[in-house]
């Protein structure tokens, strides 16, 4: 058992911080989760609402297949249970960004059950060895849609784009001890949701939100009374709620008063949370069955099919990246990260294999290494990413396969990359418009090495009776007279031959 | 169990219906009536037994992930959405001004 | 030649087809009664006499052309106001929807429209349609066309479909929408002397039908024959993908199908269905029923439905708690009526809206359903319930190993006085005592007119069938019709 460090220092001693996370993950799906109506984001108000997300007399919700597997894949994807049973419950309750009335939830049976994901080791943010996070359940819901106050002085402006579509709700367990451990916790799942494709992870446009539960207690002590901070929406946020939190309930509790179970909302701007207005009837939803939708019954083929298209995830890609491509755990880590990077990384190594007529084991190191330090490093100073990069992963590929064949040298590849970058040409068409390819012919580099030997024979003699160091001057003086095209590799060769 | 003019009003405001003293007054030997009546369904033996969940046996069918396939369930209409609003601006419904 | 307005679905479709009159005709026709009776009888709560006669015109153009006509080619039929009609006021009899205009067609209107039919206007029922008597609506009660012998004081049509109920006794339609939840179809059918079933739940897409209790609400027929609720039926029948509860089974050819030959066939009595104290003329007529059905050709036998005296203890609590969240969408927001007092936020909007738009019988249904939902009670009340309502099922399952149909009463007595219940929500609900289990249980069943009271009322008899088996209940139901012989018509006063 894995025991952090984590206390925060009170007057009167050490304190534990307990926290179970509730994230809301919007599905991606096309339409609604009972309606066809588009979900898009930043669509103009109410443009995207059919009669039932507004809830019309008489509308009836017929749920969204695509939802549902994507909540299966999710959950197979945090080798969860996956309920052949489940049903939809009505959460009742009045708010303008409900229409119905109620949100359309799974309270009693959810679709996936208990499972569980492995947050890494990171000493720096005080997490000493891989971690597991319990996860309680996932339901799929409905989300709300958005209130407007400062359009007008005396009215809320209500748009209900929002309004049904679906939402994961990911419940963790009270595993996390710290901050750092919820972030890395939130980035992990982020991780997941987006190699299995069922949520873009895009926080800054809500499609991922946390509520996040925290309550301190004596190390090791009694479970404290928590409170939840609703819709904290970045990893850094949900981190600084937690710390504001912890020390606001520990100063509570020094001060002989006591944590009350409430709501609260996060301020970004100032990091800290306040409680929300609190409302005497909040806590009574009268949660009952939908009568308008019976219990969902999953099919085995329908699984077999959820099961048959989850991809690679992340755990298993990196530990292949290190055992199978040899890849240092660093590299692996970088990128696995995101799904994105992984995917450019394996079409680059592919082409690069292709191209230069080799193992993908064998260049891999290589395109690891040109993608995290040229690739990153140009696109970095450039202020654009991977997604945007003008060189594709195909184009890298032809680029690395000219290293690996030896048509260019190393320092002129990142020429190369240059211009690539700049006009998105081809490589080849840049090493042949620039004259950049390299010699590797032995017979007109050992004409080369012949003549710079016989001009310094004075030195050949120095070398043989033992200033090895000399073997470099013949080199540069061997590329000096190739103006630089000549394969490095095949001049030491030739070299070492011909002075034995 | 019966109910007082407390729980009465405690359950018109989670229902979200004003009720006058004098209709609460009125609404509780009501109720008590209707409830001392149906709790008579206590005394059936339910042990064993599972509650209704679909009166004739029946699957849930899933709908394929479409866009505004069919404009009776689809988005994209957003005069037919608000045609009926007490207050429409801008494109949005418009309601008392709520502080959260 | 008989008065067009005597004449049923089936008369009105094959005279207009035969050219024996143009559908026009037979919308003219109505349209007048329907403006001559609307004081008295207060039946619609709007007449829509030009799209009566726009489909009319339509199914003459259509036959002029040579093609086909329809199902209800040339029948002008009541819509009841909870069907959201395209455009047309759609209120379920509240003040909380007056003025609302939905921008869709219910999916049995529109496949009524499809089929050839046309819209008289819509019709009044209880609020929401909880009641038993139409005295809920807000738009004032209906009058029954019939009267007790030798006395003039207002009846009730029945409810909630008791502006179909009264429109078709008075011959303001030849058929009319109906939606049955614990009875809302059969008893009014039974009050007025006319025919009305309500299929398998799932038969008719509940889309576009202002909901009361989702898991009971039940569209169907009524008319003045099992033949013309068969057509019907057909009509508005049928799979929709817009409803996940809907039956994605074919129409079956009822009308072609129908068969007032029983023999074969065995008809269950439910001995729980004989109560202490029930009317003699009840059950009169119930052992009248039965003898008219062995006569068909049945056997009929004894049988058992041990929770019958738990069905509508159950349906008090299931329905008022799925009404109680099915109607919170009615807030004021987003249509119907908002009610803002001064100074007012969001939460007394809505309070005000809703003490303001609904009537006092939805209210009571409305925190009934709220109180055994909440936090403490759900499962005394509402798992409890439903846990007997699978009981009640079994029941009806265990009976049918041995029958076909079952036979009893649809009321427990004649129509009522307006009033008489009015201030006893008890005494009202006691009135659907044998129609709320085959709701319970999603059964088809329907109503039949069986004779008169010893006041000259109408009395029904009804059938309740397998799931899935309206042929069955449609058969039986025109085995009686055959020797009922009920002809019966309110004198017209209004």
């Amino acid at each position: 058992m894995t025991e952090t460090t984590y206390r925060i220092q009170g007057a009167s001693g050490e304190w534990e911080v307990v926290i179970g996370l509730e994230v809301h993950a919007q599905v991606s799906s096309n339409a609604k989760l009972f309606s066809g109506a588009a979900t898009a984001f930043g669509a103009e108000p109410n443009s995207q609402v059919s009669l039932i997300d507004a809830a019309m007399p008489g509308m009836l919700p017929v749920p969204n297949k695509e939802c549902i597997r994507q909540a299966v894949r999710t959950g197979m994807a945090i080798n969860a249970e996956i309920n052949k049973y489940s049903r939809f419950d009505r959460k009742n309750y009045f708010y303008a960004d409900l229409p119905q009335g109620y949100q359309i939830s799974q309270l009693y049976h959810p679709i996936v059950g208990e499972g569980s994901l492995t947050i890494e080791a990171d000493e720096k943010a005080g997490i000493p060895e891989d971690k597991v996070i319990g996860i309680e359940r996932i339901h799929v819901e409905q989300d709300a849609g958005k209130l407007m106050h400062d359009q007008h002085p005396t009215m809320s402006y209500v748009d209900l784009n929002r309004v049904g579509v679906a939402l994961m709700e990911i419940v963790s367990r009270p595993d996390m001890r710290s901050p750092a451990e919820a972030g890395a916790y939130v980035s992990k799942l982020r991780q997941i949701l987006r190699y299995v494709g069922s949520c873009d992870g895009n926080m800054d446009q809500g499609s991922m939100r946390a509520d996040v539960n925290v309550s301190v207690r004596r190390p090791g002590g009694e479970l404290g009374t928590r409170t939840e901070t609703k819709n904290v929406n970045s990893v850094r946020f949900v981190m600084q709620a937690i710390e504001h939190e912890a020390s606001r309930q520990v100063d509570v509790l020094e001060s002989g008063g006591k944590i009350v179970q409430e709501t609260r909302l996060f301020d970004p701007n100032t990091g800290s949370t306040r409680s929300m207005r609190s409302k005497e009837d909040a806590h009574d939803y009268r949660y009952f069955p939908d009568p308008d939708l019976l219990p969902l019954i999953l099919e085995d083929a329908f699984l077999e099919d959820c099961r048959a298209s989850l991809p690679e995830l992340p755990d298993a890609k990196k530990a292949r990246y290190e055992n199978e491509l040899g890849l240092s755990a660093y590299n692996a880590q970088v990128l696995t990260a995101d799904v994105d990077t992984a995917r450019w990384f394996e079409v680059l190594l592919g082409e690069t294999a292709k191209a230069a007529g080799k193992a993908p084991a064998e260049v891999s190191k290589q395109a690891a290494n040109w993608l995290i330090s040229e690739l990153f490093g140009a696109l970095n100073k450039l202020g654009t990413s991977l997604e945007e990069s003008p060189v594709t992963p195909e184009k890298g590929g032809a680029l690395l396969a000219l290293i690996a064949k030896g048509t260019i040298s190393g320092s002129a590849a990142k020429q190369v990359l240059e211009i690539m970058l700049e006009t998105g040409d081809e490589a080849e068409a840049i090493v042949e418009r620039e004259g950049l390819k390299q010699e590797s012919d032995t017979g007109a580099i050992e004409a080369e090495v012949d003549t710079i030997l016989a001009a310094n024979a004075d030195k050949v003699e120095q070398y043989k009776a033992g200033k090895v160091a000399l073997f470099g001057f013949f080199v540069g003086q061997t590329m000096k007279a190739m103006k630089g095209k000549g394969n490095p590799q095949v001049v030491n060769e030739i070299l070492k031959a011909k002075l034995g | 169990m019966s109910v007082d003019t407390a729980t009465v009003a405690k359950i018109a405001s989670l229902a979200r219906i004003k009720v006058s003293e004098s209709e609460l007054e009125a609404m509780v030997p009501e109720l008590n009536g209707i409830l001392a009546w149906v709790e008579q369904l206590g005394e059936v033996d339910t042990a064993n037994v599972e509650p209704m969940t679909a009166v004739i046996p029946n699957t849930l069918r899933l709908r394929d992930d479409v866009v505004d396939a069919d404009p009776l369930t689809g988005g994209g209409r957003r005069d037919a959405v608000l045609a009926n609003a007490p207050v429409a601006e801008h494109g949005f419904f418009g309601v008392p001004k709520v502080i959260e | 030649m008989t008065e067009l307005t005597e004449l049923g679905v089936a008369a009105i479709r094959d005279g207009v087809k035969a050219g024996d009159f143009t559908a026009v005709e037979v919308a003219d026709a109505f349209n007048a009664n329907v403006a001559a009776a609307q004081e008295a009888l207060n039946a619609f709560i709007i007449a829509t006499p030009e799209k009566a006669t726009e489909a009319a015109k339509a199914t003459d153009a259509r036959r002029a052309a040579g093609e086909d006509l329809g199902k209800m080619g040339g029948v002008p039929i009541g819509m009841k106001d909870l069907f959201a009609t395209f455009d047309v006021q759609t209120t379920a009899a509240s003040h909380i929807l007056e003025g609302f205009k939905p921008q869709y067609e219910s999916t049995v209107s529109q496949n009524l429209w499809n089929a050839g039919a046309g819209m008289l206007g819509k019709l009044n029922l209880d609020q929401f349609a909880m009641g038993s008597s139409n005295e809920t609506s807000y738009f004032g009660n209906v009058i029954s066309p019939w009267r007790k012998a030798g006395s003039n004081a207002p009846l009730a049509p029945g409810g909630s479909s008791g502006g179909s109920s009264a429109a078709l006794a008075a011959r303001l339609c030849p058929a009319a929408t109906g939606t049955d939840t614990g009875g809302s179809i059969r008893q009014p059918a039974a009050f007025t002397g006319t025919t009305g079933i309500k299929p398998t739940y799932g038969r008719c897409s509940r889309w576009g039908v202002v909901a009361f209790a989702s898991s009971l609400d039940q569209a169907g027929p009524m008319a003045r024959s099992t033949q013309d609720c068969a057509i019907m039926l057909e009509a508005m029948a049928g799979f929709d993908p817009k409803d996940a509860t809907s039956l994605e089974l074919p129409v079956p050819n009822w009308e072609a199908l129908l068969s007032a030959d029983l023999s074969g066939k065995t008809v269950g009595i439910p001995r729980e269905y004989r109560m202490d104290g029930m009317d003699a003329e009840i059950v009169a007529l119930w052992d009248q029923g039965v003898a008219w059905l062995k006569d068909a050709g049945a056997k009929v036998i004894d049988i058992s439905l041990p929770h019958t005296k738990y069905a509508l203890p159950t349906y008090y609590i299931i329905a008022p708690a799925e009404a109680s969240s099915n109607l919170a969408r009615y807030d004021g927001v987003r249509y119907g009526l908002r009610d803002l007092p001064d100074g007012a936020n969001l939460q007394d909007m809505y309070a005000a809206t809703r003490a303001a738009g609904f009537g006092a019988e939805v209210k009571r249904r409305i925190l009934i359903g709220t109180y055994v939902l909440s936090a403490g009670f759900y499962d005394a009340y509402y798992t409890q319930a439903q846990k007997v309502r699978t009981l009640i099922s079994q029941d009806f399952a265990k009976a049918f190993e041995e029958c076909d149909v079952i036979l009893a009463p649809t009321t427990p007595t004649a129509a009522f006085a307006l009033g008489e219940n009015v201030d006893d929500p008890l005494s009202m609900y006691l009135n659907d005592v044998f129609s709320v289990p085959a709701s319970l249980a999603g059964l088809p069943a329907m109503s039949v007119p069986a004779g008169l009271s010893k006041d000259g009322l109408p009395l029904g008899l009804q059938i309740i069938g397998k799931a899935f088996d309206e042929q069955g209940v449609l058969n039986a139901g025109l085995a009686i019709e055959q020797r009922a012989q009920f002809t019966a018509k309110p004198e017209k006063w209004w």
